[in-house]
């Protein structure tokens, strides 16, 4: 065989291979997909791989929206991303500022309790944390979720923490030369140049909140602050023998994902690996 | 306001909310769990001092360390997802058409909700499902029942987990190889042959501390393996894991003193590693 030869037939295989592995990831979705658009009739009598009679169909997104509350679960997920996220820039960007720009006593210290926390399994610590939320009143309210995800999950802090490293101290000099108080200097330099760090930590916050399901599902159980994974949840009960509004309501949390995907990928694949590097 | 006074009052202003919240429901719920693992209580009334007791029921009753074997299927899970992760980062990373979009599908995966996944695979699973559906299709009699089965339900789950995972350890993987410089590559794609060379000599030995790294982690991941269970079976059918045994003895059975118990031994096991992992990479951590 010649080089060309060879290298004609390496190209194959990758194409081959890598087809394969990408058939095989999205099959499992695929089939939810043709299912979300079979009556139930259709589902009971045809096959997960034949196509649904018609994909115009769309009663059962209608049940799963209307009967399975998604609506409801759409919104209460939006507005726990909404606050837990500027809660999480604004307490990760003032740690990280005081943190990496002053020296005081217990600076080492604070910085190795930011650390140690990362150490602990999250999931198992829930047995003594559900008694301080349900003590301070939390349990079944949002706060309980905003906090929570503010609190111990402080990935923003290391990313800030990074980014500052990159942000020359002469600037905040300067400032200082100029009379700026620290609070200007953090308000007016510090926070607009951490803007691609906060990308980042958005990134990681909304769709670890998005994806989150423990969390609501101990801390906020009750029918009206369910969100998107608890209310999806919930469909085993009631649709356990109709598969085909499962299907559909899957599909429907996997839109916002889906989409949210497509548009920021190069962002999304950097902030993760970020975010994971730090762990 | 002078600049020594404004530093101690920006200290204090911003450091106050952040470690309050750090130390009531992060550092807090720790030092409770260890107090709590010394007592009997149903979470409600009076707690019981019973020093030791919880500690040794724990160690005493085969049925608390089973839960533990069924780790194992997740850690060869993490090896299989780690070999795989690392060939197609390796495939893509030779000059392909179409690179993004193999990525970006091996890697979405990752990025769906925990309880779709769930139902994806509970119903890829079903005993009419895709998976037996597809099986017959090939010729193939029997009807294996993947999620009722006690002898195979780990093999799916751990398989799901696969599939959630693999993706990320490969986009990692791909970063590490990206900082090889891409004339390398370009020159290699020459000759076949110069490949497997160039996959030995050179991208191997960038990526492994990458490849150690992540090992270390699915120890740790493999131990703490929660949500596909939980959402998928509850647990049943020889499908429970220490964390949902944990977790269901503190909210399903009130035994709050006994799950904080195994909470205490959990977060020592993941300690030991983490301590191991330390000594392994002693390149410097950020904070």
């Amino acid at each position: 065989m010649t080089i060309k030869e060879r290298d004609f037939f390496f190209r194959l295989a990758q194409y081959f291979v890598l087809g394969l592995a990408a058939f095989i990831t999205l099959l499992p979705i695929i089939v939810v997909f043709l299912g979300a658009f079979k009556t139930n009739q259709e589902f009971a009598t045809t096959g997960p791989f034949e196509l649904p009679h018609s994909f115009l169909y769309l009663e059962n997104f209608k049940v799963a929206i209307q009967q399975g509350n998604m609506l409801l679960g759409f919104w209460n997920t939006l507005v726990l991303l909404v606050f837990s996220s500027i809660g999480t820039v604004l307490t990760g960007t003032m740690t990280a500022y005081v943190l990496h720009r002053f020296d005081f006593t217990l600076k080492n210290f604070i910085r190795l309790l930011f650390l140690w926390i990362t150490l602990i399994p999250n999931v198992t610590a829930q047995v003594a944390t559900f008694q301080i939320v349900q003590r301070l009143g939390l349990y079944n309210t949002r706060l309980a979720g905003i906090i929570l995800s503010m609190g111990t999950d402080i990935i923003g802090v290391y990313i800030y923490l990074q980014f500052l490293d990159s942000i020359s101290r002469s600037l905040d000099e300067s400032a200082l030369i100029d009379g700026a108080s620290f609070w200007t200097i953090y308000r007016k330099i510090i926070l607009p140049l951490l803007k691609p760090a906060t990308v980042t930590v958005l990134i990681i916050k909304c769709i670890g909140l998005y994806n989150d399901f423990y969390m609501p599902f101990l801390y906020m159980p009750k029918q009206s602050l369910r969100v998107i994974s608890t209310v999806l949840f919930t469909f085993k009960g009631p649709y356990g023998a109709r598969w085909e509004v499962i299907c559909a309501g899957v599909m429907l949390a996997l839109l916002p994902t889906f989409i949210v995907f497509v548009t920021m990928q190069k962002r999304i694949y950097n902030g993760l690996v970020q975010g994971a590097v730090k762990e | 306001m002078t600049y020594t006074v404004q530093k101690k009052v920006i200290i204090t202003l911003f450091l106050c909310v952040p470690l309050l919240l750090l130390l009531v429901f992060g550092y807090l719920p720790i030092l409770n769990m260890i107090g709590y693992s010394f007592t009997r209580w149903d979470g409600l009334g009076k707690k019981e001092w019973v020093g030791l007791a919880n500690y040794l029921e724990l160690f005493t009753r085969v049925e608390n360390f089973r839960v533990f074997f069924v780790s194992i299927y997740y850690f060869v899970g993490a090896f299989i997802q780690l070999a795989l992760a690392l060939f197609f980062a390796t495939l893509l990373n030779f000059p392909i058409k179409g690179q993004n979009l193999f990525k970006g599908i091996l890697f979405f995966p990752n990025l769906i909700n925990g309880v779709a996944i769930g139902f994806i695979f509970l119903y890829f699973f079903r005993d009419t499902g895709t998976l037996n559906t597809f099986l017959r299709f090939l010729g193939f009699k029997g009807q294996i029942l993947w999620l009722t089965d006690p002898r195979v339900i780990n093999y799916s789950l751990a398989a799901t987990s696969i599939w959630r995972y693999m993706g990320f350890n490969m986009v990692m993987f791909l970063g590490a190889f990206q900082s090889i410089s891409q004339e390398i590559y370009e020159a290699a794609a020459l000759d076949g042959a110069e490949r497997w060379n160039l996959f030995r000599y050179i991208m191997f030995p960038i990526i492994k501390p990458v490849v150690k790294l992540n090992l270390i982690l699915s120890i740790k991941g493999a131990l703490s393996v929660f949500e596909i269970p939980y959402i998928m079976t509850g647990g049943g059918n020889g499908s429970s894991t220490f964390v949902i045994r944990t977790i269901d003895t503190a909210f399903k059975f009130n035994k709050i003193g006994l799950a904080s118990a195994m909470a205490v031994v959990l977060t020592i096991i993941i300690l030991l590693i983490t301590a191991i992992q330390e000594k392994m990479f002693k390149e410097e951590r950020y904070l």
